[in-house]
């Protein structure tokens, strides 16, 4: 039982946490959507950090490394290192300007007000929404089934699952079903997040970053210490035959698609809930500390990871039929450490890394609900700061409950976790468009359309290709490539060109809009 | 180093991260770090470094100026 109360007492942390915050909330609508725009370097590094990760840096890094080999880290870590500290000095410092000079929200509100059309606010409003429900509910499933195994055996007369048809017993038996723990975990983030506002989900984020940086780092030591040290540990990968193809590449990954990753990355750049952690910095200073610790923290969480998962390719060797790579992470734990009180850690910066990114979405959908529906329709000084306030945490509650209910829905469904790749795609095609609102003078309304739509067939046509469509007898689950690039890449490339052709094509915009969001 | 010279070492790094000469070398650096990861690890920790000379010399200074300037419709 000692896992298990290490999980409640993480969690218990946090509900606490979350209501120490609202004691500090000054009961504005500005203090609930962007933390009245006062956080300082270190909680922004600490909850944009957060909000990026998600349980994938620890358990999905250790299951593909395991996978395919060390070159995972240049994947998806230094990529990432680059490229998200490029978006966050390039763009988000210029649009935490335009929301401080403004009063800006949402993405909505900003692009809106640029192409000086609120018919681009209704477009954009829904593909973003879209692409945020699956990365949610890829989270909350995530969590329940990270919590029944975790959980398994602890609570036998509760919970008893039947044995297997060889007549062993159910390995999940006694554990905490999917449907309760996403439940709970929702409850915890909703609890902190109804009652704080943007400033629960800061304050809970740098706590969760601290956790899941800090239980990486501890495991990885415990399992290296018990395969006799960082040497022996590498080696014994180096002499076994399935795991040193993986302290490479070749083979493993190819060349186009190791180089195509870097369009990724560039989805943080659109993602609605960054945009709302941009605008509460206190000043543009306090990016600084983000940009500069970025791709440092990202090797902190990862070098680890990666490390454990080659070493599991040498200790484990291949999975038998029916075993996943996503469970590496805690067998190495369970076969080399034995300790409860570690598992029970590593549980608890698994869940860390996932609501760290679930509360920051919750509250963004219910800000935009609030802003780009409700106050859009009935206008800002229709309502006070208090009735603001309290429609952003119904449409919270309705979010999470909605949320969970799908999650229930779609938790046994196979293809729920490969959204999680087409929401980071889709945002990622659209990131031309919020780059050329800040830098490019030229970019036009129907420009602007141009990439939207452009962004949405690509992304329809290779999504139906690589999910949809049905696939010949014999073809296996490897991703869809594009001229062996990821599919990404084209979309990218595709809505780049329209909204560069269109905005050439057409008239342009006019002098007022450039001297309101162009700095002389 | 001002803004554009900072584009022109971003796109440096770029192409710095495509290291295939280490494609297929497995071997180990100190025992223990095999030769493409411990390059990503250098890599990550160089561009750390660059980011932090971007914010001493290229610190978009104008960019905030013009934010605590207040609203002009």
């Amino acid at each position: 039982m000692t896992t298990f109360y290490i999980l409640v007492g993480y969690l218990a942390l946090l509900i606490g946490l979350g209501l120490l915050s609202s004691r500090f909330f000054k009961g504005t609508s500005a203090d609930f959507f962007v933390v009245s725009r006062s956080v300082g370097s270190f909680l922004l590094l600490m909850s944009i950090f957060g909000t990026t990760m998600t349980g994938f840096a620890i358990v999905g890094s250790t299951a593909k490394s395991y996978t395919n080999g060390i070159g995972v880290y240049g994947l998806m870590a230094s990529w990432s290192g680059l490229i998200h500290s490029a978006v966050f000095f390039a763009v988000g410092i210029k649009l935490w300007a335009v929301g401080k000079r403004y009063g800006y929200v949402t993405q909505c509100e900003y692009f809106r007000a640029r192409f000086e059309s609120d018919r681009i606010g209704y477009i954009l409003f829904p593909i973003l929404v879209l692409l945020v429900i699956p990365y949610l509910l890829v989270g909350v499933i995530a969590a329940g089934k990270f919590i029944q195994p975790t959980t398994a055996g602890l609570f036998p007369e509760a919970f008893p699952l039947p044995n297997l048809p060889n007549g062993d017993p159910h390995p999940l038996s006694g554990g905490i079903p999917p449907a309760l723990g996403g439940g709970v975990i929702c409850l915890i983030v909703l609890c902190y997040v109804f009652f704080g506002g943007l400033r629960g989900a800061v304050w809970a984020n740098t706590f969760q970053t601290i956790v899941f940086m800090g239980t990486g780092v501890i495991a990885f030591f415990m399992i290296s210490k018990n395969l006799g040290g960082l040497k022996e540990a590498s080696e014994a990968v180096a002499a076994s035959e399935f795991g040193s193809e993986r302290l490479g590449r070749e083979g493993m990954i190819g060349k186009m698609q190791f180089l195509s990753y870097c369009f990724i990355p560039l989805s943080v750049g659109m993602f609605p809930h960054l945009f709302q952690h941009w605008l509460t910095a206190k000043s543009a200073k306090s990016f600084k500390l983000t940009v500069v610790a970025f791709p440092l923290f990202i090797m902190i969480v990862w070098l680890p990871c990666v490390l454990i998962g080659i070493w599991a390719a040498g200790y484990l060797g291949p999975l038998d039929p029916g075993q996943s790579a996503n469970a590496v992470l805690g067998r190495m734990i369970g076969q080399l450490v034995q300790s409860p009180v570690l598992t029970g850690l590593v549980g608890a910066g698994v869940l860390a890394a996932i609501m760290s990114s679930l509360d920051s979405q919750f509250m963004c959908l219910g800000t935009m609900f609030t802003t780009d529906v409700v106050m859009k329709k009935y206008g800002k000084d229709r309502f006070s700061d208090r009735q603001k306030i309290w429609i952003a945490r119904g449409f919270i509650l309705l979010i999470v409950g909605g949320t969970y209910g799908l999650a229930l829905v779609l938790q046994d469904s196979t293809h729920v976790f490969d959204l999680g790749v087409w929401c980071f795609s889709g945002f990622a095609g659209l990131f031309p468009l919020v780059l050329a609102s800040v830098y490019w003078k030229r970019v036009t309304l129907a420009g602007a359309y141009a990439c939207i739509l452009a962004t949405a067939v690509t992304w329809g046509i290779l999504f139906y290709q690589d999910i949809l469509a049905v696939k010949p007898e014999g073809a296996g689950d490897e991703e869809l490539l594009v001229f062996g690039m990821m599919p990404v890449a084209t979309i990218t490339v595709i809505s780049t060109v329209a909204l560069v052709l269109v905005s050439l094509l057409t008239k342009k915009p006019s002098g007022a809009i450039i001297r309101k969001f162009f700095v002389k | 180093m001002n803004f554009k010279i900072a584009i022109a070492v971003f796109f440096v790094f770029v192409i710095l991260h495509h290291d295939v000469w280490n494609w297929d070398d497995r071997s180990l650096w100190f025992g223990f770090l095999p030769v493409g990861l411990g390059y990503h690890v250098v890599y990550s920790i160089a561009v750390g470094v660059f980011w932090y000379l971007v914010n001493r010399f290229a610190w978009p200074h104008a960019t905030e100026a013009w934010a605590e300037g207040g609203a002009e419709e």
